[in-house]
C-alpha cells in the first residue's frame, strides 16, 4: 500500500486550498479518489482538458479536493452536466463521480440514458449502500433486510446491482471494484478512461459511520474484510450457482463491447445534414486481461 | 422553414421558428431539449438547423437533463438554450437555480400554455410570469423577457442572449402558444445589423483567475472549461475562487453582487416599447400576445378622440420601473390586460399603488380581444 501511495500525484490534487477533506477517517471516499488520480496521472492527460463532474453527497465533494476543470452539481445530475460538457468540446477527458443514491435513485433516469447514449463519459459510482451524508437513510443499493435510518424496522425494497443495471442499460464499458482491491480498481478506472464509450466502474466502498454502526460493520477494517471475503472475480463467478452467490458480488470487467459513441454518430448527423464535419478519432483497443483469481 | 441564411430573403415563420432563427444569429451552437407542447417547432427546427452550422443538438430524458446540459455547454464555452412550456419549466426550476448561483449564461424559452400541471397544452396563457422570476428556491438574480410576434421573437432572442452573456445570467424568455404558432412575413437576416455580444474571458494568467470575483461591473470574466483556467463550479454559496464558503461577509457580499450587476446593467437590460404614449391620457401597460389586440385597441380609441397610449414590457424583470413610473405618472388610468388572474399588475401596483390602475385578466384558454380592451378604455 505504501508503494501504491507514492504514486500518487500530489500536484494533481487542491492541497493548498482544500484540505483536509469532509469525509469521515476510514472513508472508502479517500482510497477511491487515490485511484482516480492515480488512473488518470497514468493516462498522461493535461489537467486543463479533465473534467470531473458530481453530483450530491459525500461522493458530491470529491471534485473540489482535484486540481482539474471540477463541476459540484445538482443532486443526481452530474451525467446530465457531463453530457453538455462532452458534446460542446469533445476534446476534453469527461469523468463523472456519484454515489448510489446519487446515480441510481435520483439520477436513475439519467443513468440509464447515458448509458443507452453511449457518450464517452466515465463514470464512478461509489456504492456504500447508504445515503451518508444526509444521515444513514436506505439507498436503492441498501440490501433487503438491512437496517437504515428511514429502515428502523429493517429494509424491505430489494437492491440495485447497478453494474448489472449499467450492461442491460448499455454501456460500452461496465466494471466493478471495491475500496479493498486497490490495483485493480486503478486499472478499472484507466481502462474505463481509455473507453471511446460510456463507461461505469462500480465501486463497492464503505459508510461504516452509518450503514455499519446500523449493522454490525462499524469498523472500518471489518468493512475491508466484508469486501476481501465476499468479493469474487468475474471468471469464478460465472462457474458459482446462485445459492453460491449469495451475499457476495463479483468484481472485475463484467462487459467491454465495441460500439460507435453518440459523438462518432452526431457527425454523421453533421454530414447528412451537409454541415461543418470534425474529424472523429479511431478508438483504441481496450484490452481487458482475463482476471486471475490470485491476483489480489 | 428556413435554409441557411445568407442573403436578404423573405420567410413566412412561425414565433416558434423564429426564435431558433434569432437563437442561431446570437451564436447560439448547443440545444438541448424535451418534447413539449408548444414548444416542440423549436426543438424540431434546431435539429435540423444546428448540424449544418457546426452546432449540436441532443433530445434528453426529461426537462431536468435539458437543463443540466445547456449548463454543461455554456460552460465549456458554447452559447446554449432549451425551451419548453409550463410542465417542463417547472422541472427546469433545480438547474435554472444552480444557473443562477454559478452565473452561467443560458436562455430558457418557455411558450406557455395554461395551468396548472399538465392544465391546456394547446391553449395560451400568460401565467408562468411569477414562475419565471420566483420559480426556483432562494433569493436570486435572473432576467425574464416576453415576445409578442414574430419579429420580437427573433429580435428579443437575440437581446436575450446578449443580456445572458453580458451579465453572466440566465434569461427565461416568454413566449405563448399564441405567437409560437403565429405565423407571420419576416426578412432575414434583418436590414438593420444586429449586434452580438460575447462573455467576456479573463485577460489574467490562470494563476491569478478568480472565477467569482468581485469588480466595478459585478460580472467577472468567464473561463471556458478547457482553456488552461481550472476552477471549480458548485451549486453550494462560495467565494471568489469558487470553493464552497459560508462566511457570513461572503454570503452577503454574493447576494449584494448579484442585485447589484443587474441593477447596474438596468437601462441595458430593461427594454420596452411605447405605442402612442406621447400625449396619452390613458394607457395600457401588457406583454406578450396581449400587446397585439393592445395596439389594435389603442388604434380604434384613437379613433374615438380617446388619447390612449400603450407600453410594452418586453423585460419584465428586473421590472423596468423608470420606463412604468412615467406612464403612471402622466396617465390619468392605466389598463394592465393579461392571460392571467393578475401577475405583473401586482408589479405595476409595486411601482405606484396611488395610480389608478384597471385590471382585465382572462383565465379561460382564449386571447384578450382588441374589443375586450376597447371597452375598458371607454370607461377610463
Amino acid at each position: 500500500m505504501v508503494e501504491h501511495a507514492a504514486k500518487v500525484r500530489h500536484d494533481f490534487l487542491r492541497h493548498d486550498m482544500q484540505f483536509p477533506h469532509v469525509w469521515c477517517p476510514g472513508c472508502g471516499l479517500g482510497i477511491v479518489l487515490g485511484s482516480l488520480i492515480r488512473a488518470t496521472a497514468s493516462l498522461d492527460i493535461p489537467q486543463d482538458d479533465l473534467v470531473l463532474a458530481s453530483g450530491i453527497g459525500c461522493t458530491g465533494r470529491m471534485p473540489a479536493y482535484v486540481d482539474f476543470n471540477t463541476l459540484h452539481t445538482t443532486h443526481g445530475r452530474a451525467l446530465t452536466f457531463a453530457t453538455g460538457i462532452k458534446l460542446a468540446n469533445p476534446e476534453l477527458t469527461v469523468l463523472t463521480v456519484m454515489g448510489d443514491g446519487d446515480a441510481t435513485a435520483i439520477g436513475g433516469n439519467h443513468f440509464i440514458h447515458a448509458a443507452r447514449r453511449n457518450l464517452n463519459i466515465t463514470a464512478i459510482i461509489v456504492n456504500n449502500q447508504i445515503y451518508g451524508m444526509t444521515g444513514g437513510q436506505y439507498s436503492p443499493t441498501t440490501p433487503y433486510g438491512a437496517m437504515a435510518t428511514t429502515a428502523v424496522y429493517g429494509n424491505i425494497e430489494q437492491a440495485f446491482s447497478i453494474a448489472e443495471l449499467a450492461v442491460t442499460a448499455g454501456a460500452s464499458y461496465v466494471a466493478r471494484g471495491t475500496v479493498h482491491h486497490v490495483p485493480q480498481l486503478d486499472k478499472l478506472i484507466k481502462q474505463g478512461i481509455e473507453k471511446k464509450g460510456f463507461a461505469v466502474i462500480e465501486v463497492i466502498s464503505n459508510c461504516h459511520t452509518y450503514f455499519g454502526r446500523l449493522n454490525n460493520l462499524a469498523d472500518p477494517v471489518a468493512n475491508q474484510l466484508w469486501m476481501k471475503e465476499n468479493a469474487v472475480s468475474v471468471s469464478k463467478a460465472a462457474k458459482m450457482s446462485a445459492e453460491e452467490m449469495a451475499g457476495k458480488f463479483s468484481i472485475g470487467v463484467l462487459a467491454n463491447v465495441k460500439k460507435p459513441s453518440y459523438n462518432e454518430e452526431y457527425q454523421k448527423i453533421r454530414e447528412r445534414a451537409g454541415g461543418v464535419v470534425f474529424p472523429v478519432e479511431e478508438e483504441p483497443e481496450v484490452k481487458c486481461e482475463p482476471d486471475r483469481d490470485d491476483e489480489y | 422553414m428556413v435554409d441557411r441564411v445568407e442573403s436578404t430573403k423573405k420567410y413566412l415563420l412561425q414565433g416558434n421558428e423564429a426564435i431558433v432563427e434569432g437563437a442561431l444569429a446570437a451564436g447560439c451552437k448547443f440545444y438541448a431539449g424535451y418534447p413539449i407542447t408548444p414548444s416542440s417547432e423549436i426543438a424540431e427546427e434546431m435539429s435540423r438547423r444546428l448540424p449544418q452550422i457546426g452546432g449540436t443538438f441532443i433530445q434528453m430524458e426529461d426537462e431536468l437533463a435539458s437543463m443540466g446540459a445547456i449548463i454543461g455547454a455554456s460552460l465549456a464555452g458554447t452559447k446554449a438554450m432549451t425551451a419548453t412550456s409550463g410542465p417542463g419549466f417547472s422541472l427546469m426550476q433545480e438547474n435554472l437555480g444552480y444557473a443562477c448561483m454559478t452565473e452561467v449564461p443560458v436562455v430558457v424559452v418557455n411558450v406557455m400554455r395554461g395551468g396548472p400541471s399538465t392544465g391546456m397544452p394547446t391553449s395560451p396563457a400568460q401565467s408562468d410570469v411569477m414562475q419565471a422570476r420566483w420559480g426556483t428556491h432562494g433569493d436570486h438574480a435572473i432576467i425574464v423577457m416576453a415576445v409578442s410576434s414574430v419579429s420580437d421573437s427573433y429580435e428579443i432572442t437575440v437581446h436575450a442572449f446578449n443580456m445572458s452573456e453580458k451579465y453572466r445570467v440566465p434569461v427565461v424568455l416568454l413566449s405563448d402558444e399564441i405567437v409560437g404558432h403565429t405565423r407571420e412575413v419576416i426578412t432575414l437576416p434583418p436590414n438593420k445589423p444586429i449586434e452580438v455580444f460575447n462573455r467576456i474571458k479573463p485577460s489574467v494568467p490562470p494563476e491569478w483567475y478568480e472565477p467569482y470575483e468581485d469588480n466595478s461591473r459585478g460580472v467577472p470574466p468567464m473561463a471556458a472549461i478547457g482553456t488552461g483556467y481550472r476552477h471549480h463550479v458548485t451549486g453550494l454559496m462560495h467565494d471568489s475562487k469558487g470553493f464552497p464558503c459560508f462566511r457570513p461577509d461572503v454570503v452577503k457580499a454574493f447576494h449584494k453582487r448579484m442585485i447589484r450587476k443587474l441593477a447596474n446593467g438596468a437601462s441595458d437590460i430593461q427594454m420596452t416599447k411605447g405605442y402612442m404614449l406621447d400625449d396619452a391620457e390613458v394607457a395600457i401597460i401588457t406583454f406578450g400576445a396581449v400587446s397585439r389586440s393592445a395596439i389594435r385597441a389603442v388604434k380604434m380609441a384613437r379613433a374615438r378622440g380617446i388619447k390612449a397610449g400603450f407600453l410594452q414590457l418586453v423585460t419584465l424583470f428586473p421590472f423596468p420601473k423608470i420606463a412604468v413610473d412615467s406612464v403612471l405618472r402622466q396617465c390619468r388610468a392605466v389598463l394592465v390586460p393579461e392571460m392571467n388572474m393578475g401577475q405583473i399588475v401586482r408589479e405595476v401596483r409595486a411601482v405606484n399603488h396611488t395610480a389608478t390602475l384597471k385590471q382585465l385578466n382572462r383565465f379561460d384558454g382564449l386571447m384578450i380581444t382588441p374589443d375586450q380592451i376597447f371597452e375598458k378604455l371607454l370607461n377610463m
